[in-house]
């Protein structure tokens, strides 16, 4: 046998053993999912929320759990794969019978377990920004709705003296849904339809059915775009709204730099990449630019330093296989992951009862934390009252905070809601 | 390779198929077996279906295809564009009011006001079903025609199929109007019973255990037949089979489509029982899945797949439950060992423990001779 071999072995003996100890379950325990990928394409992002979750459990039992009961995490893989996370779902709630799961990070990952989710009666928590148009009554959505992420950034846009709007994305229902509320929105704020730029798609009946600049996941040419974009700035006063996804974003600044468009000439907002994106991806070349989140790190306030500290502390001491301790960040969804057990426990201690129906009825009623980006309100629609930041990158992959809207309200289903102000045109 | 099916054979299948039709179901009305085990044993043996699709064609004919996935998803496309209609009263938008011509959902998302024309037939299951068998067959017809005239096979053949699952998958990512990323998803009713009650998914259940069962009868009738000698003699020599005057590629193109079609019916069974189907589900990956499947149980038995699919998706529903930071590692080092130690699968243990003691006796050791490897 081999050293790595009998490392192996070793590593999954000690695996096994300490399983066999965990599973001895007591009575002073509460079984809450985690349900996020820990392997496959969605890990690199995903890990961190498991991450932060296992680090607040372990914060929470050591003041003394929820209710006197220590949360005992049920850590389940997804792996990246859709028809697996609703398998999963089902599993935590109908064999381990947790009390509530923390979980997803796509929307089809979500939109896979919500059908188990309503028909076992489950509560899930769901921490990243995401299209809205979905309020189901078994999941309470701690992310970012479209009004807390994309029309911030176009307010603070229009402030800025910003007349002209390029749209760009990945081709998939997030981009392609808050675009088209992007459209409806500029219009409402008296853009014009010529002022922004992407190009549109219409049906047989002329309707607007895809607004802005698509392309596929994995897309690595953005010459073509790029020089449309630099067209597009022409006049001046032209900005870029981007919705790409992940890796896409390297080739896309890099073209972007080397066409000579600066965050001077023609800034871009990005809603996908945060701090814990930049660890995988250069910040250089995208100094200056924007991004828009409920929570930066850079916050400065004692809630965020010392969440930030407990963190890191908790990271070095942890015992969790093949966990990351070096380089680490926190961002929004793991913020937002970190509010929502709170504001689960604050539920379930007004409500006295770990029954999801009761719990629910409690987050409906609004409960407050004062969570490390400031204080964090439910709302009976299931989304978060919350501060919006706005924030410029800066080459540590760190974000200087430019704007701070207070206090707003989380609303999914914003298509349809802004008429186009006729009076402008 | 035996000709004709021993009895003995025939009553541990026959065992083995009331088992799965009969008394496995049967445990489940009883209260026996749970919702959520009926459930994922419906989902093993839909995959037991892919995994005797890639063998028909890895297995006994020497097509190593890496685009079975495709035609198990266009199944499940195809009979989800009817449960997706069958949604109705149900979605979100009518219930607010503002989907009057009960759309989808993820069309009204996208601003649509009425069903795409080639949609509208699939209101009409039946023409769903016959859709589950005519597209994915159609597709490997066309596909098969044109690749073995041209002589393409061994890796190219391979190399090809894993391209049209890869081109499927990305057309399908940006078709907005199939669902794009998000798929299908959020079924309420097929053939106008509730899809969550339990009495549905037993239903299901038994669907495909019976699916399975047939389609395991007809592969092994159709192996031991004159047809399934040729098959086996293009998989070991074709040039040697075109000599003796058969059409290799006649009976290579009817082995695909019938491939197909068994992938597309697993595909379709597969969809209310898991819930959600979207492009993923066509990547070569899954491909590549079932083949370590067939590898893992034993291919060109029928039997072995089964096993491999069956053996090989329980052990990573249970993996990911308990060693949720290890189970690559385990899975992994499991295939590594059957290959290393198991070149013929887990079925193929019986034979190597039959060689075994054939050994002891040399004179009956001629008898059991496996044929050359394709």
């Amino acid at each position: 046998m081999t050293l790595s071999r009998s490392l192996k072995f070793l590593a999954l003996a000690g695996a096994i053993t300490s399983t066999i100890f965990t599973a001895q379950a007591a009575d002073d325990t509460v079984k809450v999912g985690v349900l996020h990928s820990l392997s496959g394409t969605m890990a690199i992002s995903e890990t961190s929320l498991r991450d932060v979750l296992l680090f607040t459990f372990d914060e929470i039992n050591a003041k003394g759990g929820v209710m006197g009961k220590k949360i005992q995490p049920v850590v389940v893989d997804g792996a990246s794969n859709w028809p697996l996370f609703a398998e999963k779902a089902t599993q935590l709630l109908e064999q381990d019978k947790v009390a509530v799961t923390f979980g997803c990070w796509t929307s089809v990952s979500r939109k896979s377990v919500l059908p188990v989710f309503e028909k076992d009666k489950g509560l899930l928590f769901y921490p990243v920004q995401y299209e809205g148009e979905e309020l189901s009554p078994n999941i309470f959505y701690t992310a970012e709705a479209v009004n807390q992420q994309a029309t911030p950034a176009v307010d603070y846009y229009l402030a800025a003296g910003k007349k002209k709007f390029y749209l760009l994305g990945s081709d998939y229902v997030y981009p392609q849904t808050t675009n088209l509320v992007l459209l409806e929105y500029l219009l409402s704020k008296g853009v014009p339809l010529e002022n922004i730029g992407g190009g549109f798609k219409k049906d047989e009946s002329g309707k607007i059915i895809s607004a802005g600049k698509y392309t596929p996941f994995g897309h690595t040419d953005y010459q073509q775009i790029v020089s449309e974009i630099k067209q597009f700035t022409a006049g001046g006063k032209a900005c870029v709204i981007s919705t790409l996804n992940g890796d896409t974003n390297v080739p896309f600044f890099k073209e972007y730099a080397a066409a000579g468009l600066t965050a001077e000439t023609c800034p871009v907002v990005s809603f996908s990449i945060s701090e814990d994106e930049f660890r995988g991806l250069p910040a250089k070349q995208l100094v200056g630019q924007l991004g828009c989140w409920t929570y930066f790190q850079s916050i400065k306030s004692d809630a965020n330093k010392k969440f930030i500290a407990d963190f890191q502390k908790w990271l070095k001491s942890s015992t969790v296989p093949g966990i990351v301790k070096e380089g680490r960040v926190t961002c929004s969804p793991m913020v937002l992951s970190y509010n929502g057990v709170y504001l689960w426990k604050a539920a379930v201690e007004k409500a006295k009862s770990f029954d999801v129906e009761k719990v629910v009825a409690e987050l409906e009623k609004g409960i407050s934390f004062d969570g490390p980006g400031g204080k964090v309100t439910s709302q009976k629609n299931h989304h978060l009252t919350k501060n919006v930041f706005i924030g410029e990158t800066k080459a540590d992959g760190q974000f200087k905070i430019v704007k701070e809207y207070k206090d707003v309200f989380g609303e999914p289903f914003l298509k349809g809601t802004f008429k186009p102000k006729t009076a402008a045109k | 390779m035996q000709r004709h099916v021993s009895k003995v054979e025939l009553v541990t299948a026959s065992v083995i198929a009331l088992f799965l039709v009969v008394v496995f179901p049967g445990l489940h009305a009883a209260g026996a077996v749970s919702d959520f085990t009926i459930k994922l044993w419906g989902k093993y043996l839909c995959y037991g279906l892919l995994a005797i699709s890639v063998d028909l064609l890895w297995g006994y004919t020497g097509l190593l295809s890496l685009g079975q996935a495709l035609f198990f998803s266009l199944g499940g496309y195809m009979l989800g564009m009817n449960l997706m209609l069958m949604i109705g009263e149900d979605g979100q938008y009518f219930k607010s009011g503002n989907n009057p011509s009960l759309l989808p959902d993820f069309m009204v998302i996208l601003g649509r006001t009425e069903l795409p024309s080639f949609w509208k037939p699939f209101y009409n299951f039946p023409f769903a079903v016959a859709m589950v068998v005519l597209v994915p067959g159609l597709l490997a017809f066309l596909f098969g025609f044109l690749g073995f005239r041209s002589r393409i096979k061994g890796v190219y053949f391979s190399i090809l199929t894993q391209a049209l699952t890869y081109v499927a998958a990305v057309f399908f990512q940006n078709a907005l109007i199939m669902g794009s990323n998000n798929g299908f998803t959020d079924f309420k009713r097929i053939l106008g019973c509730d899809i969550r009650a339990s009495a549905t998914q037993r239903g299901l259940y038994i669907a495909t255990a019976l699916a399975l069962v047939l389609v395991y009868a007809f592969c092994r009738w159709l192996t031991t037949t004159k047809f399934g000698l040729v098959q086996r003699a293009v998989r070991d020599s074709e040039t040697r089979a075109l000599f003796s005057g058969y059409a290799a590629a006649n009976y290579k193109l009817f082995v695909f489509v019938v491939a197909s079609i068994i992938g597309s019916i697993g595909g379709a069974l597969y969809l209310p029982q898991a819930g959600i189907l979207n492009p993923t589900e066509m990547m070569p990956e899954k491909s590549l899945e079932a083949v370590v499947w067939c590898a893992v149980g034993g291919r060109g038995t029928l039997i072995g797949p089964i096993i491999g699919a069956i053996g090989t998706n329980a052990l990573k529903s249970w993996a990911t439950r308990a060693f949720p930071d290890l189970w690559l590692i385990i899975l992994g080092g499991l295939f590594i060992l059957i290959v290393l130690f198991l070149p013929k699968g887990i079925f193929g243990l019986l034979g190597q423990a039959r060689d075994f003691f054939a050994k002891r006796k040399p004179e009956a050791a001629s008898a059991t001779a496996e044929p050359a490897k394709p």
